[in-house]
């Protein structure tokens, strides 16, 4: 195992591209999945068809063909873009996909008492959906998010296929030069821990902050 | 005022007018052929069993239920399609619900003071003090700053009717206000509907309450499978119900 903590710079690196990565395709994801939850259940027909075309399309498509279709195809169409934007864009629209069920089902978790109260007072639909439903609806899915984040950074490491520095191209990079994967590996596989344990509770805290008082 | 002598006092002045309305949910016919005015300033009570579309009605005025056929003018307006419009037709249309319905994610004065801010536009000062005047009127403003769910079933409804009051509506609907209420809460909430309606407050009423009914309505209508069966000044109605099915419910009801 000499070879991780010789070579920790390369793994605290890695962790570093992989924090970045995730986070910035988070916030996007977060922002996105948002709209895209709010078109589902929008009263005018085609903003939900549109909506519900978009998260199956591209939630049923495996994240790794997507990465290829960016990188190969988008160029060819006149859209080209850095790898590390190119995953951004990718693991953003696949990851607002999964946000925004999540939302969906929030929303739907949400009595109708509260939408009508809201209309009531002479809130329009957008309002009534920005100011009433919405706040309690991810309320009530901070969990789930969090387990939307933790599998956005496990899989961020599919970049590793279209060369962006990160936390598995880091380890592939080290057993290649050194020979010595499965330390290499399993030195990744700690780091993805060290990542993703903290942020599961991190969720747990949020969700008890943020909670309704019912 | 006694109420026997304005026994027609929404001829005058009209502020919800019902024309024909029917409505379906699905194959159930819930209204058949409502005509209801309702005067400025008056207060109509509607009762009637479980099923007979005394809520539906009430909900169709502020357009939660949309029609089938007929129509329903507020202040001479028709109730337009579901946009903004409608929102600010809503605005002028208080309504209470049975559930209280309160934001839960607001405390109680957010709770009054989001309608005045965000369709009023009043400035968060200005809304702040007339929600705090409403929550003093309505006795609960040391719950100013609690949580709904902190709140008795009593004070969430006092609450919900501050949250109306606070848009300065022009006409009251409540949708059956007490009956999810421990009867010793009931009271209090009567007590509130009450003043309101000797203040003059247009208000239209769901009810099971029949000594509110009594008490505050300037009419009772009375409601049975989808129709407005009967419709009277609580005097006439309760003393001298004209239609079999009224007497029927009337004796059910008063019977204990």
């Amino acid at each position: 195992m000499s070879v991780v903590f010789d070579n920790l710079d390369i793994f605290l690196e890695g962790m570093r591209r992989t924090l970045e990565l995730s986070v910035l395709s988070f916030i996007l994801a977060f922002i996105l999945g948002i709209v895209v939850a709010a078109l589902r259940v929008s009263p005018v027909p085609p903003l939900r068809w549109a909506s519900a075309t978009y998260v199956e399309m591209v939630r049923n498509t495996p994240l790794l063909v997507l990465m290829f279709v960016v990188v190969f195809a988008f160029p060819s169409i006149g859209f080209t873009y850095s790898y590390f934007a190119s995953a951004v864009i990718v693991l953003t629209a696949y990851t607002a996909t999964f946000v925004g069920e999540t939302v969906r089902s929030g929303i739907n978790a949400v009595s109708t008492g509260q939408a009508e109260a809201a209309r009531a007072i002479g809130l329009t639909f957008p309002q009534s959906l920005r100011l009433v439903v919405m706040p309690q609806a991810l309320r009530t899915v901070v969990g789930p998010l969090g387990g939307i984040f933790i599998a956005l950074l496990k899989n961020s490491g599919v970049a590793v296929a279209i060369n962006v520095p990160e936390l598995t191209s880091a380890a592939t990079q080290l057993g290649t030069d050194t020979a010595q994967f499965i330390p290499a590996f399993l030195g990744a596989a700690a780091a993805y821990l060290l990542l993703t344990i903290p942020s599961g509770f991190a969720t747990n805290w949020l969700e008890r902050r943020v909670a309704i008082k019912r | 005022m006694v109420a026997d002598a304005r026994p027609d006092s929404d001829s005058h002045d009209p502020l919800v007018v019902m024309e024909g309305v029917n409505k379906h949910f699905g194959e159930l016919h819930v209204l058949r052929d409502i005509d209801l005015t309702v005067g400025r300033g008056e207060v109509v009570v509607v009762i009637g069993p479980s099923g007979s579309g005394k809520s539906t009605l009430c909900r169709c005025i502020n357009r939660l239920e949309p029609i089938g056929s007929g129509r329903i003018t507020i202040d001479g307006v028709a109730l337009p399609e579901e946009g903004k419009g409608l929102a600010k037709l809503r605005a002028d249309v208080g309504m209470v619900f049975q559930s209280f319905n309160l934001f839960a994610h607001k405390t109680v004065l957010q709770n009054v003071t989001l309608g005045p801010i965000k369709v009023r536009k009043l400035s968060k000062d200005e809304a702040r003090e007339r929600g705090m005047k409403l929550l003093q009127r309505v006795g609960i403003a040391e719950k100013a700053d609690r949580y709904p769910a902190e709140l008795s079933g009593g004070q969430q409804q006092r609450a919900a009717i501050a949250r109306a009051l606070a848009m300065e509506p022009k006409l009251m609907l409540f949708d059956e206000p007490t009956s999810a209420l421990d009867p010793e809460m009931i009271k209090e909430v009567l007590d509130v509907m009450v003043e309101l309606a000797t203040e003059g407050t247009t208000m239209v009423v769901v009810t099971h309450e029949m000594g509110f009914a009594r008490s505050a309505a300037q009419r009772v209508a009375f409601m049975d499978g989808g129709r407005i069966v009967e419709i009277a000044t609580p005097q006439r109605f309760f003393d001298h119900p004209e239609t079999d099915r009224a007497k029927d419910f009337l004796s059910k009801i008063l019977a204990h």
